[in-house]
């Protein structure tokens, strides 16, 4: 059985919850999620809330600057992987190459040698994130299951090498004084004040699961799911499968450039040891962790994986031993995510396919 | 002006290639092996292989007393006494690395296959009580009181989700292995005596030059590794083509369903072939010791991302493919490091998988540990 097939494997029961909530009348869901994005924008103040704040205050270090380098970042990457590997069923242990040629794209036009305005230097960004993804896609994609998790692995490291051998790529010093959005305002994006990165960031991720819900209920999102089902039954079927795979790494590789440029432009620096090999390992878990497939279970699976390290940071260097521990749990006993994929949605029949 | 350097140390960079690459296929081994019968990349081997060299480091400093310098020398051994410490070294990597492999089936991966089992559920409530136990206390006594009192009926709990027998999705095993190879690294780096530090291994040969080859110098480690390597290969291929156990792990290759239908114990298959890897990457972490003389917490990750690219190489989970990309990869590593440059080694490893992969989808050999007679 190849890695492909897998993905064919239906997806748990699902949530109560879910199913409340989408049985309330429209007023209602509307209200909920409007109060629910309201809260969301003001994710920056939470540490104050009494119990809340007790939950979710990373000790040691600065909860803003977690929210922003870390969670908005892992947020974002898990919802392109996501195109990837939860709708397309394409394992790509790679990914950190497109969030290092979006960050290293916005590093090298806004600082030292060219000097664009932020504003420009993002669509280039996620443009030079897609260009590197159908490059990348277009030898690979007629491999199947884990040889392409392999390549994919490969491309990942190429890419950080390269940057590290390249003088114009600053080698492994890197490249700093990278330009910042433009302050408008009351929004005044310093080295100080990270909220207003975590406004503009959100904005953004909503953007994102917008344009992504859509593509998913859409022709393509069809396509990609038969692809995911069963790639020569898609074939057959006449779905153009390389154009949909190719798609599916490019819009992927897109939303990867868009994650590293705006990390670029919060943390102000970029150099080779942002981008190691285990970093897109990281981000594969924030997916599975999550639910593959599921749009909201990858923001929670994202969320998790970046904010567990740092809120037990009490543990010292214990922690990451614990956040292995944690992982192989959370597996062994929801192996589907924690919020795994609704089955209905696609309209296939959700039998366990016995091994 | 570099390509007059291959010319001149061509048969050099070949020797070490290859001794490279045999280090390589013996751990590649582990992962095609588990590939072969579970289509499983156990990302966690290469931890495997990490624990094999701690156990390579305790049985020379401990069983055997060596210290890492004596007046200022190294500790050579010679003589029948040089034999039995590399040989008893070498169990005691293939003890620890075998060991480990199997206590990482039963808790990480049986559980996902539906099967788990008292032992995973008793050191996955064990571990689930250590870490609960970090929150109130940094006192490791403490902490493993609390994690025994609480492993009991907790194990208890879990042998009961267990029974549900729930098959898990296939990436859910590749996250759980991911996890557990971060736990294993990361209980090294923490509670190993000297943290995160390079461990320097006792060096008990002395790595004299036993002949030339071409102009190349043939050290003796190079010799041994050689004969190690092949002699566990050769004995490897005759178990899982001659034994009846062997027979179990082609049938559970080809299709595992059938051959339980058929009687197979699939379980004690997959376990036997976890062990069997295991054994063989505590050989490669005694031959690394020998030829590098020293080890890490994070030692295992960069050579496991390379023996599994070795294994697709290949052909995964064809374990003559193994050995045949285990040296193309160390091969092209040497030769395309020193035509362009050391900072490019890895590079040009992935490049030549790339190739490698365009023309053959399924690695130099193709895939067979089930499909054909190996």
């Amino acid at each position: 059985m190849s890695l492909t097939e897998s993905f064919r494997r239906r997806t748990a029961p699902q949530l109560h919850v879910g199913n409340k909530f989408r049985s309330l009348p429209k007023s209602a869901r509307w209200s909920i999620g409007a109060i629910i994005i309201a809260a969301c924008y003001f994710t920056p103040y939470w540490p104050d809330v009494p119990v809340l704040g007790w939950i979710v205050d990373t000790p040691g270090t600065s909860f803003e600057n977690v929210l922003t380098d870390q969670i908005m970042m892992f947020i974002l990457v898990a919802l392109g992987l996501n195109v990837v590997v939860g709708f397309a069923g394409l394992l790509d242990l790679g990914y950190v190459g497109f969030y290092a040629v979006g960050a290293y794209t916005t590093a090298v036009m806004t600082s030292g040698q060219f000097s664009w305005p932020w504003i420009a230097a993002m669509p280039l960004s996620i443009l030079m994130a897609m260009i590197a993804g159908v490059v990348l896609g277009t030898p690979t994609l007629r491999l199947r299951g884990d040889y392409l998790a392999i390549v994919t692995l490969g491309f990942g490291e190429i890419i950080r090498i390269t940057a590290n051998n390249s003088d114009w790529l600053g080698g492994p010093r890197g490249i700093n004084k990278i330009a910042r959005p433009p302050s408008f305002g009351p929004f005044e994006f310093s080295v100080l004040n990270a909220k207003p990165y975590w406004y503009l960031g959100f904005t953004v991720i909503l953007i994102v699961i917008f344009v992504l819900t859509r593509l998913e209920n859409s022709r393509v999102g069809r396509a990609w799911a038969a692809v995911r089902e069963d790639e020569d039954a898609a074939e057959l079927m006449g779905v153009n499968t390389f154009k949909f795979k190719l798609w599916a790494f490019a819009i992927g590789a897109a939303i990867g450039g868009l994650a590293g440029a705006l990390y670029a432009s919060k943390v102000g620096f970029v150099n080779p040891d942002n981008f190691q090999l285990q970093l897109s390992i990281l981000f594969l878990a924030a997916v599975v962790l999550g639910g593959t497939g599921s749009m909201y279970g990858v923001i929670m699976g994202g969320i998790l994986v970046a904010w567990i390290p740092e809120r037990f940071r009490g543990f010292d260097t214990r922690r990451y031993f614990v956040f292995g521990v944690v992982l192989v749990l959370v597996m062994v006993f929801r192996p589907q995510g924690i919020i795994p994929r609704r089955t209905a949605a696609a309209g296939i029949s959700g039998k366990e396919e016995s091994e | 002006m570099r390509d007059w350097l291959i010319y001149r140390t061509f048969w050099d960079l070949t020797v070490s290639g290859v001794a490279l690459g045999l280090i390589y296929a013996l751990v590649a081994l582990g992962y095609t092996m588990v590939y072969g019968v579970l289509r499983l990349i156990n990302f966690a081997h290469s931890e495997i292989f990490m624990v094999g060299t701690f156990g390579v480091l305790i049985s020379l400093t401990q069983v055997f007393g060596i210290n890492l310098f004596e007046d200022g020398e190294y500790p050579y051994r010679s003589g029948i006494v040089l034999v039995l410490i590399l040989l008893g070294s070498t169990v005691a990597a293939m003890v620890v690395s075998g060991a480990g492999a199997v206590v990482l089936e039963r808790t990480a991966y049986r559980p996902l296959r539906g099967a788990g089992d008292t032992f995973g559920a008793v050191v996955l409530a064990f571990l689930t009580g250590l870490i609960a136990s970090f929150l109130f206390t940094d006192s490791m006594m403490t902490n493993l009181m609390i994690a025994a009192v609480i492993t009991g009926p907790l194990a208890v709990v879990y042998v009961r989700i267990f029974r549900k027998g729930r098959q898990a999705p296939r990436l859910a095993f590749l996250i759980s292995a991911i996890g557990a190879s971060m736990a294993m690294a990361e209980a090294v780096a923490t509670w190993g005596p000297d943290e995160r530090v390079v461990y320097k291994t006792p060096r008990v040969l002395e790595k004299k030059v036993l002949f030339n080859f071409f102009g190349a110098d043939v050290r003796i480690d190079y010799v041994i590794v050689a004969f190690g390597a092949i002699l566990m290969m050769t004995a490897l291929l005759l178990f899982v083509n001659r034994t009846r156990l062997g027979r179990g792990i082609r049938a559970v290759a080809q299709d595992a369903e059938t051959a339980r239908i058929l009687g197979v114990n699939v379980n004690s298959v997959i376990l036997v072939t976890f062990l069997l890897g295991g054994a063989m990457a505590g050989g490669a972490a005694m031959m690394f010791t020998l030829v590098y003389d020293q080890t890490r917490f994070n030692i295992g990750f960069l050579l496991g991302v390379k023996s599994f690219t070795a294994a697709v190489l290949g052909g995964i989970g064809n374990i003559k493919g193994a050995l045949l990309g285990g040296i193309v990869l160390g091969l092209a590593e040497n030769y395309g490091s020193s035509i362009f440059g050391g900072q490019w080694k890895d590079v040009i490893a992935f490049i030549v998988l790339l190739v490698v992969l365009m023309f053959r989808p399924t690695g130099i050999l193709g895939e067979s540990l089930g499909k054909a007679r190996v």
